[in-house]
Parts: C-alpha cells; structure tokens; sequence
C-alpha cells in the first residue's frame, strides 16, 4: 500500500471507500455514521440547538501543544460553548493534497478522535477531498458543530453596562506565541505552548450565573484585544484592563517581548473572556478555578463609562489604547 | 523576566514621574518649553505602550526622530527587493519591511503575487534558506542601524566561512550620529536636547555623542529601553536643561560604556565601508550610510545581482520627512487617520509599529489628548 | 530601532554560537559579537545575536537606586495613612 495520499483517494472509487474504512469508521465507527450515510439522522434534545461552522487552516500542521487535528475539534466546540451552547455532534471535511503521508494524516485523525472523546461529542458526518499537489497546505479541515442551547443564558453585547466585569479563564496569548515562534524559524528547545483546549466545562461552571453573564467569547485571531474593542464597538462604555491582572505565561510573555508582539493581540484556543455583572465576578472566578482548564482564571478590567473604546492602564499609572491588531502578526526586530 | 520586571516596578515609576512633574514646572516657572528628541523608534514604542507621553509635563514635549529604519528607507529600495524577487531570487526580509511602500507595490503585495519572500527573525535564518535552496539566488534585506548593521556584520562573518555561493545583502544600512548632526544643522528643527538609543549606543559608545553635545551645546542622555530607564533619562535631560548643561550622559551603563562594543565595531569596518545614505522624506546624508566593501562585492546584492537601487517615487502630500525630523506633529499631517492609516499606510512613517505615526494612531487614536482618563 | 532582550548564556559551542534562556525560553544566539562569552553572562539579544554583554554590577547598582527611590514613595505614603 503506498503510504501517501493520491487524487484517486479522493475520486470517489474503491480506494475512497477503503481510505474511508481504513482512517475514518475505524476511529469515528459512531451509530450515525457506521453505515456510512449521506446525512447523518440525529434526534435534538429540547428545543433550540446552537450551530457554527469553521475552518482550519494552520501552517505547521502540528505545533507545540496540539495539531490542525486536535484544534479543529476544540475550535468548534467553543464556538459553540460561548454562544451558550453545549456542543454534541461534529462534522469533520477533509481537503488534503496529494503526497500527503498517511502517517501524518492518521496521527492528526488520532487527535480529532482524542479530542472528541474528551468533550464528549461524536463525529456525525463528513467528507473528503483530495486536490493536486501545490493547489492546498498539506491538509485543511472544515468542521460544523451542533449543540443544545444552555438555559438563562442571555448573552448580548447590548447587557454591557459600566460597572461590569471583565473575566478571562486562564493566561493569553500562549497559542499564537507558539505557532509564531515555530513560523519565526526561532530554535526553541522548550518554548511557550499551545492552549488548544475545549471551554465548555468553563461554560458550564458559569451556567449557574448565566442570567448576570452579558457576554462570553473565544479570543482566537486578533487575541483578547480583538474581541474586547468588536464587543465595545459603538457602545456608550469603554473597557479598562490593568496591565499587571492581565495573565501571561512566562513563556509566552519571554516570546511577546523578544518578537515585539502585544500579548493581547496573540491568539488563545482555549480560553474564555466573559463580561458579567459585579455580583457576579467572584463566583465565576471561584467555579472556574475548581477547573483545571480554569486554574489561572483572573478579573483583567472592567467597564466604565465612556465611548467605544478598550484602554489599558500602564504601570506609569497612564492609560493606553488597546488596538485592534492589524494585518498578519509579524516578528518584528525594530 | 531577569533584568526587564525589575525596570517596570510602578512604585519607582510614580516617584520619578512626580521628579519630572517637579522640573518641569521649575522650568515652566522659567519660562521654558522644552523639546525633548527620542532618535529612536524603540524608545517610541516604549514611550506609546507605557503611556509616558500622557504622563508629561505640560511644557515638555517628546518629539520622535528618524531612528526608525522602516520610516527611513526610500521606496527605490523597496522597488529594487521587489524587482529582484520577480526575478526568481528568494528575499528573506524582517518582518518589519513588508508592508513598507515602494513606488508601487510592497513586498506583501509581491508575495501574494507569487514572489518568495520570508519572514525572519535572526539574520542567521537567511543563510539557512540559501543552504537550504541551492541554485537559487537568496537575497537577505539588510536594512538597520548600528545594532542591527553589527548583527548583519556577524553574519557577513559567518557567510564569508560557509561560502554558500548564492547568497548575497541588499543594503541600505543607516548610522545615527550624522542623521543627528544633520537634524541639528536644519533651521527649521528646534530641539532641546536628545534621548539617545540603547542599542546602538551598545555598538557605538556613549562617546559617540560627544561632539554633538559640544558642538551644539545640547544634552545627550542614553537611556535603556525599560519604562523606569526612560523616566530616569527624561528627569536627568530636564536636571541638565536646568542647569544649562550640554554634556553626554550614560544612564544605561548596564549595557553601553563609553567606547563601545569594540569586537562588533571591528566586524563592522572588516566588512562594510562609510557612504552617503538616502533617508525617506529627509534626502541624502552625508557620510550616514555603510556598504559592503569591494572586496565582498560577491555578497552584495547590488554587484552581484546588478540591481540599481534608484530614489523611487514617494507619495503626493507625504509629510514623512518633516514628521521624523520633528517639524510636523503626526496629528497635524492632513492625511494622518484619513488617508493614511496603518491598514493603507501613505507614508513609511504609518507602516512599522514603531513608526511615529503608526505609534501615535495606535495607542492614542490620533489624539492623545482625547484618551479620557 | 533595535528590539533586544536580555538573556542568559546556558551553552556555548565551539563555533560562536551557543544557547540563552529568558524564563525558560531557550534558543540559539550568535555570540560572535561579544568579547570571551561566558555561561552565566547575560547578553543583549538583538535578531539572534547578542549584541553586547549584560554588566550585572551596574544593573545592581541601578536597581539598587530604583528600590531606594520606591521606599521614599512607600515612606511618604504610609504615615499619611494612619500607621
């Protein structure tokens, strides 16, 4: 058997089918998708479910922390998660180029299987591609999650009033500092590590407070300042985080500060930002930290008065501007 | 992080900020306004990320200077990187120059088009590319001043063992002392005194500034990059300008000393050889460049590769110049937030993030009075 | 203009190169521009090179002076509190 995948792995033939056999029901043989149906038939608990969609497209395929396989899984579900949904079922779409080693494709299925186990969701239904060498990186991933939506949540950017609290689960910006470091060609020996983990055991620790929770999302590209300034866009508040609470791993922070990168701007796969009232703050904070996943949970800022804005204040005691990053985020010497 | 958090400590920041608040109202009380150059793009960013131009004195005003190599370089340069990258060479850049205008297009722009070009961190990785691609010419874009020329220098060193036989510089290298001299020799410029770099002054030597000091009677302090080192240097410039002193003053000993790193400084002269340099919206300065000496033309892409580097054409409107030579406030640029925004930097001086205007965009929205608080 | 970061030398091999570390962070560093590098030292880390070395008696020194200049804020402080 040649151990690259082919385009006619991909045609539809026999070598499809046995490709299929052989990588995918072996690790996904769920009940929907045993018998290798169209569409997968699934029965919806209650009434509303929450649906995304996504994309994986990272370069290297693995990375210190995790692989495209294992954050396609956890990508999913927390897009899912902090729309207040409880995620059950994946689809998995596979677009890979020819050439690529079945060794490396089964290591990162491996992932997705692990990954899926550990948040307790099935992979349904999915599909696979394979395109001309140079027409795609090695492989991408396409994914859709499906999920049941959570009681009491409410979740609004319009719920934001000055007094509110800003929460994030754990420190940021350790994903984008590894891949950049790995991109940057910088030879690190034991460098900082991916976050790529699921949130949804987060979620489910703040259901209790669901009803005092405004706002909860995954900062992945543009980082936490991303997220914070589009959910302040036009608003009649401003955000202000203090530089000291905001939580960065040594190693992350010793990158930011050799690659002349803004931690905030760095992308985080495993971490929630939560907006909720004040009453609330210390309850969360204490649910999350039971977690591991949440042991470096903090209160980075709060919300004031103001004009759409996202501020920062320094240790000169000033206030800065948190921007939104700019264009791809690249090692700087100057 | 060993000998960065210790220099971040807010309680000193706080005692030094009420030092600068201090001498700053002595000299308000004087009648005094002052004008206080930091060369660097460094310190620029330092200065933005930790809000030290909020924290001020009302009479004290930071001017950023030409010490930004992105802001600097002319859009020829730009053009010849893209030219040879069309040609099939293999560019390996920082990541700093790729969004910086040529006349026409950038070098993202050519990379999107199908041109190779890298990102590195460490001019080392260039050599590694050229090992790495035999039979295709690899082009390192050298641009940067002392320290990072002496960097570059190191690797001329290393190239010149390995021999790797398609690997060549582009350079368009920069040194800071005329480009103050000549800032200083400008009518039009008025500044008080200089915050000079950290880093380069580790190559050159805190000496270096003597004769700009003497010469035009202003106070040259060399200050760490770290907000209390900043702080610090700031309160000795306004203590000198007090007592009407000129003198050099190091207060990043830690690093620099007087003379310099001299085993960089002798790779350097090894290798590279004084020239006039052209600085983006300034022109030609005399004696402000370096480039590879003649008897390395085999690594100078120039030679090797026959590319001319022409002046290019700089954008209609584009103040750069005047705003890095301390004439023009950012905010006072008529395209500054509208036509030119770091998304579609107009002029060099919006592209890099350390670039005054991209500096000023970013942590103050155009209007550092505007930031409540 | 020249982003740079202290970093401590942990290796150094026979062709100029060797390894620093900042907090655990460990990676190759061009010691050709620094006269006798020595594990222990700590050198300035400019694009994979150190660009110069680290004299820890003058940091001392001056970090010596940025804790004084603390304790006169921690000093001034605290009696107006009522301690």
């Amino acid at each position: 058997m040649n151990d690259s995948i082919q385009l006619a792995h991909g045609g539809g033939g026999l070598m499809t089918r046995d490709f299929v056999r052989a990588e995918v029901l072996t690790r996904f043989g769920s009940s929907a998708l045993k018998s290798l149906p169209d569409a997968a038939t699934l029965s919806v608990p209650g009434r509303d479910i929450v649906f995304t969609s996504d994309s994986f497209v990272v370069s290297p395929l693995e990375f210190p922390g995790g692989n495209i396989g294992s954050l396609a899984v956890h990508g999913s579900v927390n897009d899912v998660a902090v729309a207040g949904g409880m995620p059950l079922w994946l689809s998995l779409c596979l677009i890979m180029e020819e050439g690529l080693p079945r060794s490396v494709l089964g290591g990162i299925l491996d992932s997705v299987s692990a990954a899926a186990g550990s948040c307790g969701i099935e992979v349904v239904t999915g599909d696979t591609k394979v395109v001309e060498r140079g027409k795609c990186d090695r492989l991408y991933i396409n994914t859709a999650c499906i999920g049941r939506r959570l009681e009491n949540f409410n979740l609004s950017t319009d719920n934001i009033h000055p007094g509110d609290m800003v929460l994030v689960s754990g420190p940021v910006g350790d994903h984008g500092m590894a891949v950049m470091a790995v991109r940057a060609g910088i030879d690190l020996s034991d460098g900082p590590r991916s976050d790529s983990g699921p949130v949804h055991r987060l979620v489910l620790a703040a259901q209790p407070f669901a009803k005092d929770v405004r706002f909860m999302r995954d900062p992945t590209r543009g980082g936490v300042a991303a997220v914070l300034n589009e959910a302040m866009e036009k608003k009649p508040a401003d955000i202000v985080l203090r530089e000291d609470s905001v939580p960065v791993s040594p190693k992350t922070r010793a990158i930011t500060e050799m690659l002349g990168v803004d931690p905030l701007h760095s992308a985080c796969e495993g971490r929630v930002i939560l907006i909720c009232g004040p009453g609330s703050a210390d309850a969360i904070l204490g649910a999350w930290r039971k977690l591991p996943e949440g042991a470096g949970a903090a209160q980075i800022g709060e919300v004031t008065s103001g004009r759409g804005m996202v501020l920062i204040e320094t240790i000169t005691g000033s206030r800065r501007i948190v921007d939104v990053p700019r264009g791809e985020l690249l090692p700087r010497i100057c | 992080m060993k000998y960065i958090d210790e220099f971040r400590d807010a309680a000193a920041a706080s005692v030094l900020c009420e030092h600068l608040a201090e001498l700053g109202n002595r000299l308000a009380r004087a009648g005094r306004r002052v004008a206080v150059m930091e060369v660097c793009g460094t310190h620029t960013m330092a200065v933005a990320r930790h809000g030290i131009r909020d924290i001020l004195p009302g009479n004290v005003e930071l001017i950023s200077g030409p010490g930004c190599p992105v802001c600097v370089t002319g859009p020829g340069y730009i053009d010849a990187a893209v030219e040879l990258a069309r040609k099939g060479c293999v560019i390996v850049t920082f990541g700093d120059m790729m969004n910086v205008p040529g006349s026409d297009t950038t070098l993202a722009a050519a990379r999107a088009d199908g041109a190779a070009v890298k990102v590195c961190y460490s001019p080392s990785n260039a050599l590694e590319t050229a090992a790495g691609t035999p039979g295709r010419e690899v082009v390192f874009l050298g641009i940067g001043f002392e320290a990072t020329v002496a960097a570059v220098a190191g690797l001329i060193n290393n190239a010149v063992k390995a021999q790797p036989g398609n690997f060549s510089i582009l350079s368009a290298f920069k040194t800071i002392p005329p480009a103050m001299s000549a800032l200083l020799a400008d009518p039009d410029v008025a500044i008080d005194a200089f915050l000079c770099p950290a880093h380069v002054s580790a190559i050159i030597g805190a000496d270096a500034y003597r004769g700009i000091a003497e010469s035009h009677g202003i106070p040259c302090v060399v200050a760490g990059f770290e907000p209390l080192d900043i702080l610090l240097g700031l309160v000795r410039i306004l203590e000198q300008l007090e007592q009407g002193a000129a003198r050099v003053d190091n207060q990043y000993s830690r690093v620099v000393t007087a003379a310099g790193n001299l085993k960089a400084q002798g790779l350097m002269a090894r290798y590279l050889q004084p020239s006039d340099a052209f600085w983006r919206g300034i022109g030609t300065i005399p004696g402000s460049g370096l480039t590879i000496r003649p008897e390395y033309a085999d690594m100078d892409a120039a030679v090797r590769l026959g590319i001319e580097v022409l002046a290019g054409r700089t954008p209609a409107g584009c103040r750069c110049g005047d705003v890095i030579s301390g004439k023009l406030r950012p905010q006072e640029c008529r395209m500054f937030g509208s036509a030119c925004t770091p998304e579609n930097p107009v002029g060099s001086c919006m592209v890099s993030s350390e670039g005054t205007c991209a500096s000023f965009f970013r942590y103050a929205a155009g209007k550092g009075a505007q930031v409540p608080g | 203009m020249c982003l740079a970061v202290p970093m401590q030398v942990v290796e150094i091999r026979g062709d100029n190169t060797g390894v620093a570390d900042l907090d655990g962070v460990r990676h190759d560093v061009d010691l050709s521009l620094v006269e006798s590098p020595a594990i222990g030292d700590y050198v300035i880390v400019h694009a994979g090179f150190a660009i110069e070395r680290l004299n820890q008696t003058e940091a001392d020194i001056r970090l010596k002076y940025f804790a004084e200049l603390a304790g006169t804020r921690h000093g001034a402080i605290l009696p107006g509190e009522g301690t």
